[in-house]
């Protein structure tokens, strides 16, 4: 038998592989579906990101609680949302999981902790620090993990919140998804320090930066900090330096990227061939292993966009529906 | 068994009872508890203006202090509703607003609807409101409408003591954000309050006076300026009838549209500015669904489209007196009484 060097068990490193493929298809899909015209609205694409999602998401469970961003469809897979209710949703249906009613942006499952992707940028700090606060109060150990790009990263509500978290000594990660740019804009240009951990430092907070395209590394960081924070001994930062395979919405030409930019990192620093690379030459994981998972949920995600194309559309009555618990 | 109290006394006896029944309930602002990690005593202040005071001696840390960050904050309390708790933010003025304003109007508010329903977000946020203190522009507006605007907010605007108490037991208890917006210059006025627990249900207009000439519809502190027009107005044989609307949303449609019917005239007196005002709500929606019964062109008495000034001799100009109440409803009732 192989000696497996990598944290997790093979079991774990298979879901881990699955949960990232899900997400990579499923946003490659929609890619291709936008593009025919059957999408409404706005679609915001996390592939190239699966790493942060996966390697985060693989410590929680259902009593954690995470606040995402418009770019939320991976958080989403990676928290356990179900993939044919959102695919659904994105199509605008009746099934979708917010009914039809909520759109890619704000996905949301408060049973699985998922407590919704969000159109307002920053605006998932302060949530989590009230999530954060309930699993204190309720002591159930509960983490809150609050998701931002670099572009978010400047908003007041991400600031105070951390010092809110710091304060009241929250069990809250701030992550910060620095893919490079906020929406056409660089980082280098938006954001005044150049590590987030300098930011953190700011506020009393630990911090730490990885490299967002190994699942491993953010896996690793990711645990330390959680682990600590469902401990007590409170918040902290991680930094997932990382890619954006896709323009900010569908339909962003990407001008603004260099030259050669999305194929060179889709050659090189693909967070799935990475992983796949690392586990199938440890002999750890075999190709034919890797390549069942890529079978089955290719077929997932066929599944989920038949479902979601012949689901009913909502009825002129929803439109009056779930504005109040009661009026 | 009722004695007198405050409307500050019976908000903090609310919060008191509430806490007593309901663990999930939690209390937080800025200094509502006061002088934290301060040297000297503990719960210094209970509030700006003392409402949350002794709160902290009976639960402990389930009033927090906050730092200087309502967007933070404001969002904490959404969040932590959205996750079990019961919170009740203190937002001091509802004029800051401004600083925390998406976590109010693009999250509590839209949870519930954009989630598909699964969702629910017992807060409450509690704000001073209103003109008087001499505050000037940014510490005294009535923002009632900018908040009756927003699908999946609840409104409300006590005028005494006794529906103050019962009025926040019940926004603690509903499932929805609820804005419990506190007129700063009645929080001394004391009325009889029953010493245990009771709820006002949302949408129960209040007739505080019955009259069969015209209809003075309002809410929180201009309630005591249309009473004291009524009394001017019963000299002259005009017997207004006055509806304290308790709450702006949801709102007592009925009881209003069934007074107009009953006198054919209506005035409606907000503290707010004119336009798109919870006055100009309540004409419009008259005029739709009761025209018929109108002898008189609806009449608004509200601040001028101006904001709050310093001034005292200003701003006593700025907020509608018994005086203008009193015209308006002669404006109403004029011709028939000259017939």
């Amino acid at each position: 038998m192989t000696n497996n060097p990598f944290p997790l068990p093979k079991d774990e490193l298979l879901a881990a592989y699955r949960t990232m493929r899900t997400i990579r298809d499923f946003e490659e899909r929609l890619h291709v579906e936008f593009a025919k015209g059957d999408i409404p609205g706005f679609v915001h694409l996390y592939a190239g990101e699966e790493a942060c999602a996966a390697g985060i998401m693989s410590h929680l469970t259902d009593v954690d609680r995470i606040a995402s961003t418009h770019r939320g469809h991976g958080h989403c897979i990676a928290k356990g949302v179900d993939v044919h209710a959102m695919m659904a949703e994105i199509y605008g249906k009746a099934t979708g999981a917010c009914r039809g009613k909520g759109g890619s942006m704000h996905i949301a499952d408060l049973s699985k902790g998922m407590m919704g992707a969000n159109g307002i940028l920053g605006a998932g700090a302060p949530l989590i620090c009230g999530a954060a606060l309930a699993a204190k109060f309720r002591g159930d150990g509960g983490v809150g993990i609050t998701f931002f790009g670099d572009g978010a990263s400047n908003q007041g509500t991400v600031l105070e919140s951390m010092n809110l978290a710091a304060i009241w000594n929250l069990p809250v990660i701030f992550v910060v998804e620095n893919n490079g740019y906020a929406e056409s804009t660089s980082v280098d240009y938006a954001t005044a320090v150049d590590s987030y951990v300098d930011r953190a430092s700011g506020f009393g907070l630990p911090g730490v930066t990885v490299d967002g395209t190994d699942f491993f590394a953010v896996y690793e960081a990711a645990g330390e900090i959680i682990k600590r924070a469902r401990e007590g001994g409170g918040p902290a930062l991680l930094e997932c330096k990382m890619i954006r395979f896709f323009g900010h919405f569908e339909g962003d030409a990407q001008a603004y990227k260099a030259k050669g930019e999305n194929d060179y990192n889709r050659t090189n620093r693909d967070c799935l061939k990475i992983f796949a690379g690392r586990v199938t030459s440890a002999g750890v994981v075999s190709a034919a292993e890797i390549a069942l998972i890529d079978r089955e949920v290719a077929a997932l995600i066929d599944e989920a966009v038949g479902q979601a194309k012949g689901a009913p559309l909502p009825s002129a009555r929803d439109l009056l529906t779930d504005v109040y618990v009661a009026y | 068994m009722a004695r007198k109290i405050s409307m500050k006394q019976a908000i903090n006896e609310a919060l008191d009872l509430e806490m007593r029944r309901d663990p999930t309930v939690i209390v937080l602002g800025e200094d509502i508890v006061g002088g934290a990690g301060a040297p000297g005593e503990i719960d210094a202040w209970g509030g700006v203006l003392g409402v949350t005071k002794g709160l902290h001696a009976k639960h402990g840390n389930r009033l927090m202090d906050t730092p200087l960050s309502e967007s933070a904050y404001i969002g904490a309390a959404i969040g932590a509703a959205a996750c079990g708790m019961r919170p009740v933010a203190e937002l001091m003025f509802l004029d800051f607003m401004g600083v925390c304003f998406d976590q109010i109007l693009n999250q509590a508010a839209k949870f519930k609807y954009m989630f598909g329903g699964k969702a629910k977000t017992p807060v409450v946020i509690r704000a001073m409101v209103g003109a008087g203190f001499r505050a000037a522009a940014q510490h005294s507006q009535m923002l009632t409408p900018l908040f009756t605007h927003v699908p999946g907010l609840k409104v409300v605007c006590p005028s005494d003591a006794y529906d103050a108490k019962g009025l926040l037991i019940q926004a603690i208890r509903d499932d929805d954000p609820v804005i419990f917006c506190e007129h700063k210059a009645l929080y001394g006025s004391e009325c009889d309050v029953p010493e245990e627990s009771y709820a006002i249900p949302f949408a129960e207009a209040n007739v505080v006076r019955e009259g069969k000439d015209v209809t003075i519809v309002s809410y929180g502190l201009t309630v005591h300026r249309a009473l004291e027009a009524a009394e001017t107005l019963a000299k002259t044989g005009v017997q207004a009838e006055i509806i304290d609307l308790r709450t702006l949303s949801p709102i007592d449609w009925d009881t209003v549209i069934e007074s107009v019917e009953t006198t054919g005239r209506l005035v409606v007196v907000d503290e707010a500015n004119p336009r798109c005002s919870i006055a100009g709500d309540v004409a419009a929606h008259v005029a739709q669904n009761a025209f018929g019964a109108l002898k008189a062109a609806p009449q608004m008495v509200t601040a001028p489209h101006t904001p709050v000034p310093f001034s005292p001799v200003l701003e006593d100009l700025y907020i509608p007196s018994a005086d203008a109440i009193v015209a308006a409803a002669n404006k109403t009732t004029a011709r028939a009484l000259a017939a």
